[in-house]
């Protein structure tokens, strides 16, 4: 979307708040969701800063589970209702059934998933170990979210308007992947302006059966075959149009002979390292994917054609690099670095890591 | 209804009884004789005698019951096994002047749906529940419910329920009448006419009470499901006299103090 | 006796037989005859009915309509019984 202009003065805040103050902006409808760590400002906020808007109409309810914050998303959407949850990687597992039941039920809506270091209770550390569920349905059957993927405060506030803009559009749940650490470090921030995403009408929307219209039914259940094949069709078809909303960013990628590819936090670390490298002369360019999906397929493809290989940084154990793989189709080699279960590689182990597989390369090629 | 009809001898009647408006035209997939159809029977009677149909939002989880919606000329929503309570939920919360309702059976209300269903309640949250219970999950097969009685065989209790595998049929109504958040719980039947009559009162209040903001209204309905139990629907009449009003009591559990 | 009537809409009637056992005046019975579904369907077999409602109240396709005497008519009729 366009980045308009705006005059508000910059503010100190929380990732989480940032999102939580953007929600409100952004006239949400209702927020459902349920404590959990890293993420839990979220909702804190909310219960504290909504009573104070006496100009807003929005519900904010602490649920019994991630299970029925889900569903309560996916009655508030299928009534017509701006709505939205968050929670953490264990919670976001729970919301999976629901999750699924939304995209094929085709209600808009906003999950935000601040992860956490997994698998199990795992620990609350940051990870960008969900990349898989967010991005291949999470839940069962074919079905993708549209996922934004935050590096910044900034962004943390941002993105909630234009998740919800891509959600309405396209009439399909939209997600924020973040992690703990964009949920928790405060940075500046220029609020995204209020009242600032406007409403469409909804038709299809459960408000009542009036005399002029059929009664309006949502509903993912879709029995005979014939039916649901028809359906699947449709999803696959909105998802192509989809992937015209692809967003990334690029770093020094004009000249670059060494393609960083990561997104969120990673894309943050690797902007250290391509300027570290270019001190030492090495010539490192990044990708940031913004929409993990749709993917950036075509632009890294691009980009393959003058590096000489790729290395993919994440927080896990290598996800997003299955993208990045098939994005260039054994071009050029892509190289993995990824560390897991809360901890964060530094730029300087990264370059390092460069360094070697640049050796490897180069004694390869004698 | 005001239709009228003349017979040979002369003499003029007037209809007084005729398929609801607000179902559709939709013939029900349900067995022959299953009370389901009979509760969506009085669901829209109420619906058309309160004149409520742009005003009530239906939410049918899974069950043999999830399809509710191409029966009921209303809005709806269907929910995934167990979570209609959360859904509703959601529906009432941002259009809080709706009428909003649950059709739920045991295996999704008492079982899966446990928690949904108690949380809703003690919210009080502003709904009518219906409850139906047949003891059994009809849709799967006939499979053992919370519900299933003491040594009464289905599917997976093929010897019997036993207690000690498997603990007591759970009275959930019971359960959701000791909740503040509940003003009106009731357990009902439609084996016979008297009985659909009585349910059809209850409803009535149910939706009235809903419309005075009095909270949680909870209508169990004890019914059939003559292809679980492997019965002809006249004969689950007997079984629901001699077998399950005994364990499931009929009548009003919590009634408003006024 | 007050006079009445149903109709019984044979195509959705899936013969499970609760009106024929709510009917207090034993007018309703199986047809020996199939609908389009393969069910026997209901019918009313004698002229006892009295409109009193109980059958279409049980039957679970809301397939029956009743008709009965006019009010007025009603009160005139018991006054001669
Ligand atoms: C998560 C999940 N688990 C299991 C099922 C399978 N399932 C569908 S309906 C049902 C039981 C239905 O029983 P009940 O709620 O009593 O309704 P009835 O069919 O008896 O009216 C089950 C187990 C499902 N659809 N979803
Ligand atoms: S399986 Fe049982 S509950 Fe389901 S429609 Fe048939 S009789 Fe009714
Ligand atoms: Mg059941």
């Amino acid at each position: 979307m366009e980045k308009e202009i705006r005059k508000e003065e910059p503010r100190l805040m929380k990732g989480n708040e940032a999102l939580a103050e953007a929600a409100i902006r952004a006239d949400i409808d209702a927020y459902f969701g349920y404590p959990i760590t890293p993420q839990s400002e979220v909702i804190e906020y909310l219960m504290r800063e909504v009573p104070n808007r006496k100009d807003k109409k929005i519900v904010v309810l602490q649920a019994e589970s991630e299970v029925a914050s889900i569903n309560m998303v996916y009655g508030a959407a299928g009534a017509g209702a701006r709505v939205m949850t968050s929670s953490s990687s264990p919670g976001i597992s729970l919301m999976q059934e629901g999750i699924s039941y939304i995209a094929s039920a085709q209600l808009p809506c906003l999950i935000v998933n601040v992860v956490r270091g997994g698998p199990g209770l795992g620990t609350i550390q940051p990870s960008q170990g969900d990349y898989f569920q967010a991005t291949k349905g999470g839940g069962h059957g074919d079905y993708h979210l549209i996922v934004l993927a935050p590096a910044s405060v900034q962004e943390m506030a941002d993105f909630v308007f234009d998740a919800f803009h891509l959600a309405e559009k396209y009439r399909n749940p939209a997600m924020i992947l973040a992690d703990g650490a964009l949920g928790q470090m405060m940075e500046k921030v220029v609020l995204p302006p209020d009242g600032g995403l406007s409403k469409q009408p909804k038709p299809w929307a459960t408000t009542g059966k009036t005399k002029d219209r059929n009664h309006n039914i949502i509903t993912s259940l879709f029995i005979q075959p014939e039916e649901m094949e028809k359906v699947n069709l449709e999803l696959q078809k909105k998802y192509e149009a989809m992937q015209s909303e692809v967003r990334w960013e690029e770093f020094q990628t004009d000249d670059a002979e060494i393609l960083l590819v990561a997104f969120g936090l990673s894309a943050r670390i690797c902007q250290k390292v391509v300027d570290l490298g270019r001190e030492k002369g090495i010539k490192i360019g990044l990708l940031r994917p913004i929409t993990l999906y749709p993917f950036p397929y075509k632009r890294i493809d691009e980009l393959a054609d003058k590096v000489e290989f790729i290395l993919d940084v994440e927080m896990n154990a290598g996800q997003m690099v299955e993208d990045v793989r098939l994005a260039v189709e054994g071009k050029v080699p892509v190289y993995f670095k990824g560390r897991m279960g809360g901890m964060i590689a530094t730029p300087e182990e990264i370059l390092q890591e460069i360094e070697a597989i640049h050796e490897k390369q180069n004694v390869l090629h004698d | 209804m005001n239709e009228k009809l003349l017979l040979d001898d002369g003499t003029e009647l007037e209809q007084v009884f005729c398929r609801p408006d607000t179902l559709t035209d939709v013939p029900y997939h349900y067995c022959p004789g299953c009370g389901h159809s009979v509760v969506h029977n009085v669901l829209m009677e109420v619906v058309d005698e309160l004149d409520i149909q742009d005003k009530t939002i239906g939410v049918a989880p899974v069950g043999c019951s999830v399809f509710a919606y191409h029966y009921m000329n209303i809005d709806m929503q269907e929910a995934a096994h167990g979570r209609a309570c959360a859904v509703a939920t959601g529906i009432k919360r941002v259009l809080p002047d709706k009428l909003v309702f649950t059709y739920q059976g045991d295996g999704d209300l008492a079982a899966i749906g446990t928690a949904e269903t108690i949380h809703t309640v003690n919210r009080g949250e502003n709904i009518l529940i219906v409850f139906i219970n047949n003891g059994i999950y009809g849709m799967t097969g006939g499979q053992m419910a919370p519900t299933t009685l003491p040594g009464m065989v289905t599917s997976t209790s093929p010897y019997g329920r036993d207690i000690h595998m498997s603990g007591y049929p759970l009275k959930i109504t019971e359960l959701a009448a000791q909740l503040p958040g509940a003003y009106y719980v009731t357990r009902q039947s439609v084996h016979n006419p008297n009985a659909v009559r009585k349910l059809k009162k209850a409803v009535t209040k149910a939706f009235e009470y809903q419309m005075q903001n009095k909270g949680t209204c909870f209508i169990e309905v004890v019914s059939n499901c003559p292809s679980g139990w492997k019965m002809t629907p006249v004969e689950t009449i007997k079984y629901l006299e001699e077998v399950m009003f005994p364990y499931y009591p009929l009548g009003d559990v919590k009634v408003p103090k006024e | 006796m007050i006079k009445g009537t149903v109709k019984i809409d044979a195509k959705i009637c899936k013969g499970c037989e609760l009106c024929i056992v709510a009917c207090p005046q034993n007018a309703l019975a199986l047809s020996p005859n199939f609908n389009d579904k393969g069910y026997r369907y209901v019918e009313l077999i004698y002229d006892a009915c009295t409109g009193c409602v109980n059958c279409a109240l049980v039957c679970p396709e809301a397939a029956i309509t009743v008709y009965r005497q006019a009010k007025s008519s009603k009160k005139s009729q018991l006054k001669s019984e």
